[in-house]
């Protein structure tokens, strides 16, 4: 009975790398900059533009979009604000909800565990490569958002429309907390779907459930007449990045949002593990 | 936490725009438990021939605690008594008794506006405080001097001061948005030191007087509701956009600066960044008159990011402010309340807030106040050639910088709408990017050369100080222009120092500041006829007001005390699992696992379980199978043989009973499983890898050590070249037999095959027959499931046969074949069962 530890993470990793939609994932941050570039350098309004900022978007009260073409750092903030609302959702969902429930309809689930695989490691194995493929992907996204921003509008500092521009140092780090915030809000839904995918055979349903929950939410959020009562939805805290792009970091959204996405997080992932800890396995 | 309210406008009670603004804004009555009593109060005069006294509709609030020192609010103009509801229930929690009013001329009350005349609404303001004196609920100094504050914005500020300038009953004021000046807030002049006539507000002034017309049968007047005095000096004003010194006597009477050198009463004078018509100027010269008078007032100034052009809301905090203020100065013991600093200035313009994207006021404060051109000044070079700019022949188009009476729907602070201003009108000069981030506070000043083609007798400009981003969008900071009217200008330049706007915000490293020298806006009266100016600058080089030692008040620290939630919730969570974890069950017969070796490869000992749902799979089973045989699990479907096996596995928990393998009790994920091999209901792979990577993966995922016998399991397998072809292509016998492979891995002590010939073609079978022989024939242990009888009969030596979830034979084969007649296991297993079942043939 002498064994190594069931299930390395790195062979995991390997496992869930070596699917394709690991890869589609993948290709759909890497196309979103580049459509989008595409779009703005060579679409039907690339003309209309005057020189100098702006232009290409639209340009709302917050013109942080509008300020996209004004460099590498520009691009991948605008890119991370399209994403962050339902690409990086949808993907993040994906990687949650799909890992455990994925392996119960392909039968795997019984094999890991016969082998046996103790329930409680295969559940933080698999929470941790898909928290990492995860992180992976906004990482990806905005790291090649700004690859795709330089080629395209050069390198500018970091413009923001009401703290000035920022130099790349300090551009290098409001985007890394910006980065890190994106991620954690989305632990909700990572959340959400972790536990459905501990729930549930069917991948398509946990990934599902979690983003109609998050848009149901995002929905609720809109509602001006809920007042007050919004501040308990687990959106509201989508937008503090915004936060960041002052000249003084306004921490007070990100620390309330940061608290809220973590601990419902810890809240459906011990669910998960206690009811994956008593769940008789008949896939 | 309080979320900023996104009000489309101002507090109703404070705003002049308030009764334009009237449909808009819903008033919530006065909910306090005590009703406020309707009082009629007679006041003043009627006229100067009339002295019968005016009646005033008022309402009368008293706290809980009486006598209470009192506050009397005046309204805006075009507004009401019950406009001030909302803040005198404030003030009458905060402990006062208040008193709300509307003035002559307004609402119920009877009489005709003078605009803050002392013969008339100064004196109705006189018989108030004489009424309060009559009053037992209200604290009275003396006989006859009540202990009382005047607080109110816009016309009501400005009646504020006065009352407090000609009565000295008036203990404190709170005066908001409101003029120093009338004459010099409708005609502007930014010029420094100049007595000439200002620029006319032709839009506000008319907005202002339109609003007076109103009457209260609707009929349409000439005068409306203005007495006739003042009727024919705005008729005659915005005829000619003149100042007869009649009427410049008559607006002085009116305003507060006749009086600010008498004022000694503490002062709480705030006024708006969004206000074209009384600007922070007005606010600075009602504050620094007072100082200068009676330097040992208490006065505190304000500026706030509201104003009559609408704002940033920060009603809440103004209310607090002046309830503060009162506290202070009028309760005897006051339970410290946090005082206005001498002065306090919102930052409108500047960091965002994330609820509702808006700009986020930040509120910084000083001990000392610096005025209206800060407590230093920095001089900014501007850089721009001599430029001549045309004023139009009909002085249109116009540029637009505010609306009056629209509440600053179109003038955002963010800068989203910049003044749109026309071709030639405008000479632009423009500073380097700033090194650092700048904090304006106040007016900056400009030294310009102006000049004129042809010599003019009333030559208007309008400078503007523009922020421009690093992204080249200029905002100009409330929509606020400097109007500049100069009585002789000819061909000779005339140098002039302009005072610009007084604005509150911070200019961003990287942004530009732009000064334009415009000829139009739409606001203002301006020449009909055509001119053609030269604008210069006089000094390359704008002086902006700095202001030190200002430290952030109010609003929220940056606080991380949410994220201390994460370690209680941690720390619960990791409890709960820990309380909850599954353990080890103990075993019925305690074995010695050390020797393991000896034990049997399964005992099942009274093994129950229920389905969720009642459904009972299996009742009481209880069997041994011995090392080193091929052990068959006989059993028509649905007899529980799967379920079992199951149990086996640990991939289901018993209801009751127990099973040990090798003497090690089972449970989920129990160690002993690392010497168990299992195809259970079917094989289960990873469908986009191949069948190779498939058993490779499975062993470094199982963690089980020794050799795994890769080429021999591949043998058994048989997939020939498909093995490294993806499982999805594979038809369910390459499927089966993988899956065969797999659990044979690493050659297990005990291999566990549930119906493993399913999908197998004869030859297969017949080979996995003689695989599963001479596997057992190593010593090792084999459990066949089947339903096929004929099956088992020819690989197993023993069997165990299950019905319904019940155990009816174990054995070995040739036991239980022996004295039956049929000598065939089917037979047998009839007899046992009965005839009611078929079962299937092989």
């Amino acid at each position: 009975m002498k064994t190594k530890k069931a299930l390395p993470f790195r062979v995991e990793l390997i496992r869930q790398l070596k699917r394709k939609r690991t890869l589609v994932a993948l290709i759909l941050v890497i196309a979103l900059p580049l459509i989008v570039v595409t779009a703005v350098k060579f679409g039907p309004s690339a003309d209309d533009r005057a020189g100098g900022g702006g232009g290409g978007f639209g340009d709302g009260d917050l013109d942080l979009v509008g300020l996209a073409t004004s460099g590498g750092w520009n691009f991948a903030l605008t890119m991370m604000f399209f994403a962050s609302g339902f690409l990086l959702l949808i993907l993040v969902a994906m990687f949650m909800g799909d890992t455990v429930a994925s392996e119960a309809s392909w039968s795997t689930l019984r094999y890991l565990l016969i082998a046996p695989v103790p329930r409680r490691r295969l559940l933080s194995i698999k929470l941790a490569v898909a928290l990492l493929l995860s992180f992976v992907s906004i990482v990806v996204l905005v790291g090649f958002s700004y690859l795709v921003g330089l080629f395209a509008f050069g390198s500018g500092n970091l413009s923001t429309p009401t703290a000035g521009v920022f130099s790349n140092s300090e551009a290098l780090w409001r985007m890394t907390i910006i980065s890190v915030y994106i991620f954690i809000t989305l632990l909700f839904a990572a959340g959400i779907a972790f536990l459905l995918s501990v729930l549930t055979d069917v991948p398509l349903g946990a990934v599902g459930g979690a983003v109609v929950i998050v848009i149901v939410s995002n929905i609720l959020d809109a509602i001006d007449a809920l007042g007050d009562l919004r501040q308990w939805l687990p959106t509201d805290y989508g937008a503090a990045w915004i936060g960041a792009l002052n000249r003084e970091i306004d921490w007070t959204g990100m620390s309330r949002g940061v608290a809220y996405s973590v601990v419902s997080f810890i809240i459906f992932i011990t669910i998960a593990y206690l009811r994956f800890d008593r769940k008789d396995i008949t896939s | 936490m309080r979320f900023p309210r996104r009000s489309l406008a101002l507090g109703s009670a404070l705003v002049l725009g308030g009764s334009l603004l009237g449909g808009l804004v819903i008033s919530p009555a006065a909910h306090a438990a005590n009703e406020p009593e309707a009082l009629r109060i007679s006041g003043g005069p009627t006229s100067a021939t009339d002295q019968t006294p005016v009646e005033l509709d008022a309402d009368l609030y008293l706290p809980e605690k009486v006598p209470a020192p009192a506050v009397v609010l005046a309204h805006g103009f075009g507004g009401d008594k019950s406009g001030s509801a909302d803040q005198a229930s404030q003030l009458t929690e905060a402990g006062f008794v208040v008193l709300t009013y509307s003035a002559r001329g307004f609402g119920d009350s009877t009489g005709l506006i003078s605009m803050n005349s002392p013969d008339f609404e100064v004196a109705d303001a006189s018989r108030l405080i004489d009424f309060l004196a009559q009053r037992t609920e209200v604290t009275q100094d003396s006989d006859g001097d009540p202990r009382v504050g005047f607080a109110g914005g816009s016309y009501g500020g400005a009646l504020a001061l006065l009352i407090a300038g000609y009565d000295d009953r008036v203990d404190a004021l709170a005066s908001d948005i409101t003029w120093n000046d009338l004459e010099s807030s409708l005609f502007g002049q930014s010029v420094e030191g100049s007595s000439q006539l200002g620029v006319y507000k032709n839009l506000w002034t008319g907005f202002f007087f339109s609003v007076g017309l109103r009457t209260t049968d609707g009929k349409v007047t000439r005068c409306g509701r203005f007495s006739p005095e003042w009727c024919a000096a705005y008729t005659e004003s915005a005829t000619t956009a003149q100042v007869t010194p009649a009427i410049s006597m008559l607006m002085r009477e009116s305003s507060p600066i006749s009086v600010t050198d008498r004022i000694t009463a503490p002062s709480l004078i705030s006024g708006g960044q969004a206000d074209s018509l009384f600007p922070l100027a007005q606010t600075n010269a009602n504050a620094e008159q007072i100082m200068e008078a009676s330097p040992q007032t208490p006065v505190s100034v304000l500026w706030h990011g509201m104003g009559h052009d609408g704002g940033t809301n920060e009603d809440e905090r103004l209310e607090t402010s002046i309830t503060n203020w009162f506290k202070e100065y009028l309760q005897e013991a006051p339970e410290s309340p946090s005082v206005t600093e001498p002065f306090e200035v919102t930052l409108t313009s500047g960091e965002i807030s994330i609820q509702n994207n808006q700009p986020q006021p930040t509120v910084v404060a000083g001990a000392n106040y610096p005025g209206l051109f800060g407590s230093e000044q920095q001089s900014i070079p501007v850089l721009g050639p001599p430029q001549q700019i045309l004023s139009p022949a009909g002085a249109s188009p116009a540029a637009i910088s505010s609306i009056p009476g629209f509440g600053g729907s179109l003038a955002g602070n963010l800068g989203s709408f910049v003044t749109s201003s026309f071709p030639g009108q405008s000479a632009f000069f423009q500073s380097q990017p700033l090194d650092t981030a700048t904090e304006i506070i106040g007016s900056s000043q400009v030294e310009i050369a102006l000049s004129s083609e042809v010599a003019v007798t009333d030559a208007i400009f309008f400078l503007s100080l523009q922020v421009v981003g690093a992204n080249g969008r200029a905002n100009l900071p409330q929509g606020l222009v400097a109007p500049v009217r100069i009585d002789s200008l000819g061909s000779t330049p005339e140098v002039v120092t302009v005072d610009l706007p007084a604005i509150a915000l911070t200019a961003n490293a990287g942004d530009s500041l732009r000064l334009v020298v415009s000829t139009t806006d739409l606001a203002y009266r301006m020449p009909l006829d055509e001119r053609l100016y030269t604008v210069a600058m006089a000094q390359s080089a704008i002086s902006v007001p700095l202001v030190t030692g200002l430290t952030p008040v109010g609003g929220e620290d940056p606080t991380f005390a949410w994220l201390l939630l994460i370690i209680p919730a941690l720390a619960i969570a990791g409890v709960i699992l820990f309380v909850l974890r599954p353990r080890e069950p103990k075993p019925l017969h305690v074995t010695e696992s050390s020797d393991s070796l000896n034990e049997s490869p399964v005992v099942i000992e009274d093994l129950y379980k229920t389905y969720k749902g009642g459904y009972q799979a299996v009742k009481g089973v209880s069997f041994e199978v011995p090392r080193g045989v091929v052990l068959g699990l006989l059993g028509p479907n649905g007899a529980g043989k799967t379920t079992t096996m199951r149990m086996m596995m640990g991939l289901i928990a018993p209801t009751q009973g127990e099973i040990t393998l090798f003497g090690h009790p089972v449970f989920f994920g129990s160690p002993v499983l690392s010497r168990v091999g299992a195809l259970v209901e079917g094989a289960g792979f990873l469908p986009h890898l191949s069948g190779r990577e498939n058993l490779h993966l499975y062993w470094k995922a199982s963690g089980r050590v020794g050799e795994p016998y890769f080429d021999e399991v591949l043998e058994i397998a048989d997939l020939g070249t498909a093995i490294d072809r993806k499982v999805k292509a594979y038809s369910q016998g390459m499927r089966q037999r993988l899956g065969i492979a797999q659990a044979m891995l690493g050659k297990p002590d005990l291999l566990v095959l549930d119906e493993p010939t399913n999908g197998l073609d004869p030859p297969q079978i017949k080979s996995m027959r003689e695989v599963m022989k001479s596997y057992a024939d190593t010593g090792r242990t084999v459990i066949v499931s089947s339903h096929m009888l004929s099956e088992v009969e020819q690989t197993c030596s023993h069997v165990v046969v299950m019905h319904r979830g019940q155990l009816i034979a174990t054995g070995k084969v040739a036991d239980l074949l022996a004295g039956r007649t049929g000598g065939r296991l089917e037979d047998v297993f009839l007899d046992m069962i009965g005839e009611d079942l078929t079962v299937g043939q092989s």
